[in-house]
């Protein structure tokens, strides 16, 4: 884990003093709640429906348990006593008092935590894999580069002011679980000829009004390379991103539109001429930011033996631990999708059980993953059992990790003030239409995603099955559509047809499983199944 | 006209400043750039300017920011004026751009901005105000 020296410290110190200034002149009236507001959106708080929401920063997801045990204290001082973990892989609360923001931050500061750039038109938090470090297949731990890039970006002069929000991921894998091709810039960590590590850019993915899978425009740019590369693609964007159109504003409509080889070749001018700048850190800073992120000390007699006796606990590991790169070891995900609950919820009790967990069996480290669950990265096999048993009594030991109620939910009409339609409601209507853990299995990967408006924040478009809730005519209405992926099989899900009403879609996502079971032929997932037979027969099924 | 506040030596330039279309065809030494205009123009008159005006129509349009880095990539060295929508908060990110002049639509307090300007002593990255960041302060550079 990274752990913050003096100078870290004190960026993040300041940045509490200031928005402490900001605050109390905006409670004495010195400043306009339209002068206030591009102040605190530049540090996460938004005006909600019904209250302040506030977005803290994970950065790529990792965390110790002495943070996540401030993220419940903060949930039951500040807020109902529970956060919400969201797609970008933070905690949003969603009851906050303006008055009491920057001592909120200041208590986030002391366990090395912000809510820094997690709002506003800037580069946001960096998003990363969520079992880096762990993963038998990665080239290497992508959060040192991760880490760099969010030092980088952090209050950047350049880009605080950009044409919109933007949004970086870091991965080192061919497979593909931080859905890295749907973001603004993906970063893909591989080896050269010469056994060098560098990255590989996607750029101009992106969800919203207009989804887009980012295009390579770069195959290799070495590690001394890094900060000027990415200061040219942003520069390039700064400059000639729309600015006339929200909906257009994103760096996928500028990539589009110029196309990929004429915004590379803008990108690549840009470059030849900012590396003559000498902007990029020293060689040594990445390898210290390096050192932090070393295996942890692992066991290395211990037992890949595992007991799976008892039936339920069979069923968890079966569902939700995956392989881990060391011998002894596994991955074990706690999933935040109780059948009829809230997706990405979690209270107070329940993450300071899941902070004493990771100090007890993880190595003191956890991940919030970009579908709203938790990872215990480094559990020993011989833990399993008694790390089960503890979830279970938290009721944190739902088996049905990548299963149809695995789902990913915005917050939508519940709380947002952009929502067109409720996402959660329809969410706990379909876990409870398929809570039968037998049928989910039945089904095997599913990934369903819900978003309450076009803006996309449940990822829909990457959803092997994805749900938009739109208004028509006054009326919460829901768009069905078929065949998306996040995943290193990237693709964008189509619209089967005419919308539904809430119990309609419910009943739609029935029938269009049910298309899947009739039709599949060997060991394919749903997603297989529809790209191979296409929309036809579950338009038929859905309409007839 | 609205009262310029300088963080250089020298006065502020009073010349009016023109249009980059009317001093690419003259020998005016101020010019002014608009968002969306290529600043990149200027570069080959650096030499005969003592004055450019960069506009920020609203706070939220951040071109004048690239506007102004690549001004000072490029060699100048004398006023660069942001005018328009030139709010306290952005102060410091327009300060480390490179702009050392400001003409704001609403009047900014002298020690109001002293303090936004201290209030970072560390930064993460390198820009056009000459402070060190933290990544080469780390390494003895
Ligand atoms: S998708 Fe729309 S409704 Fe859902 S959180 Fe985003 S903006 Fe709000």
């Amino acid at each position: 884990m990274y752990k913050y020296d003096q100078y870290d410290q004190s960026i993040v110190d300041a940045r509490v003093a200031e928005f402490r200034d900001q605050v109390e002149r905006r409670l004495a009236g010195e400043i306009t709640e339209d002068q206030f507001k591009p102040l605190r959106l530049q540090n996460g708080l938004y005006l909600q429906l019904h209250a302040y929401m506030l977005r803290v920063a994970i950065p790529y997801g990792t965390l110790n348990s002495k943070q996540m045990k401030m993220l419940a204290h903060i949930a039951r001082k500040y807020d109902r006593d529970y956060g919400h973990f969201t797609t970008r892989q933070n905690i949003q609360y969603n009851w906050i008092q303006l008055d009491q923001t920057p001592d909120l931050l200041e208590e986030l500061a002391s366990v090395e935590m912000h809510a820094i750039q997690t709002s506003g038109n800037c580069i946001r938090n960096i998003s990363s894999d969520q079992y880096a470090g762990a993963a038998a297949d990665e080239v290497a731990d992508p959060r040192p580069w991760a880490e760099l890039l969010r030092q980088w970006s952090t209050f950047h002069p350049e880009f605080a002011h950009l044409p919109r929000k933007f949004k970086f991921a870091v991965i080192a894998s061919e497979e593909d679980r931080a859905a890295m091709r749907l973001h603004d810039i993906g970063i893909q960590l591989v080896h050269n000829d010469a056994g060098e590590l560098g990255a590989r850019f996607f750029v101009g993915g992106g969800m919203g009004r207009t989804p887009m899978i980012g295009p390579m425009v770069r195959d290799f740019v070495p590690a001394d390379d890094l900060v000027s590369y990415a200061e040219a693609c942003l520069r390039v964007y700064n400059r000639y991103g729309r600015r006339d159109n929200k909906y257009k504003a994103r760096i996928k409509i500028l990539v589009h539109e110029l196309g990929k080889d004429e915004y590379t070749r803008q990108v690549e001018e840009e470059f030849k001429h900012i590396k003559t700048l000498n902007l990029d850190p020293p060689k040594a800073e990445l390898e210290r930011i390096t050192t932090f992120f070393q295996d942890p000390d692992y066991d290395l007699s211990a037992s890949d033996d595992l007991d799976l006796s008892d039936p339920d606990f069979a069923v968890w590991v079966n569902q939700n631990v995956k392989a881990h790169k060391q011998t002894g070891y596994a991955i074990a995900n706690i999933s935040l999708k109780p059948i009829g609950g809230i997706p990405g919820d979690a209270s107070s009790a329940q993450i300071d059980v899941m902070a004493d967990l990771a100090k007890d069996y993880s190595f003191d480290e956890l991940r919030v993953t970009h579908a709203q669950n938790i990872v215990l990265p480094h559990v020993k096999k011989s833990d399993l059992y008694a790390l089960w048993q503890k979830l279970d009594e938290a009721e944190l030991a739902t088996p049905n990790l990548d299963l149809i109620s695995d789902m990913i939910a915005c917050p939508g009409l519940d709380y947002c003030s952009l929502a067109n339609a409720r996402s959660i409601p329809v969410a706990q209507k379909i876990a409870t239409r398929f809570a039968d853990v037998g049928k989910q299995k039945e089904l095997g990967e599913l990934k369903l995603k819900i978003s309450g408006c076009i803006n996309a924040c449940g990822h829909h478009h990457a959803g092997h099955i994805g749900i938009l809730g739109v208004d028509r005519k006054g009326v919460e209405n829901y768009q069905l559509s078929l065949g998306g992926s996040g995943a290193e099989d990237v693709s964008l899900a189509k619209i089967t047809g005419p919308g539904f009403d809430e119990d309609g879609i419910v009943d739609a996502v029935e029938k269009a499983t049910n298309v899947y079971l009739e039709q599949r032929e060997g060991d394919e997932r749903f997603v297989d199944t529809y790209r191979r037979v296409g929309m036809a027969p579950f338009k038929e099924a859905l309409y007839d | 006209m609205t009262d310029i506040f300088s963080l250089r030596d020298d006065t502020p330039v009073s010349e009016l400043p023109v249009s980059i279309e009317e001093f690419l065809g003259g020998n005016a030494t101020a010019v002014r750039i608009e968002v969306g205009e290529d600043t990149r123009q200027l570069l080959p008159y650096l030499d005969r300017i003592a004055l450019v005006e960069v506009s920020f129509p609203a706070f939220t349009d951040g071109r004048g920011y690239s506007a102004a880095r690549i001004l000072r990539e490029a060699g100048y060295n004398a006023e660069l004026r942001a005018q328009g929508d030139v709010l306290l908060d952005q102060i410091r990110y327009m300060h480390r751009c490179g702009f050392d002049s400001f003409a704001p639509e609403k009047p900014l307090k002298a020690d109001q901005v002293d303090a936004v300007l201290k209030r970072f002593d560390a930064v993460y990255q390198s820009s056009m105000d000459g402070q060190n960041p933290v990544w080469n302060l780390r390494h003895g550079g």
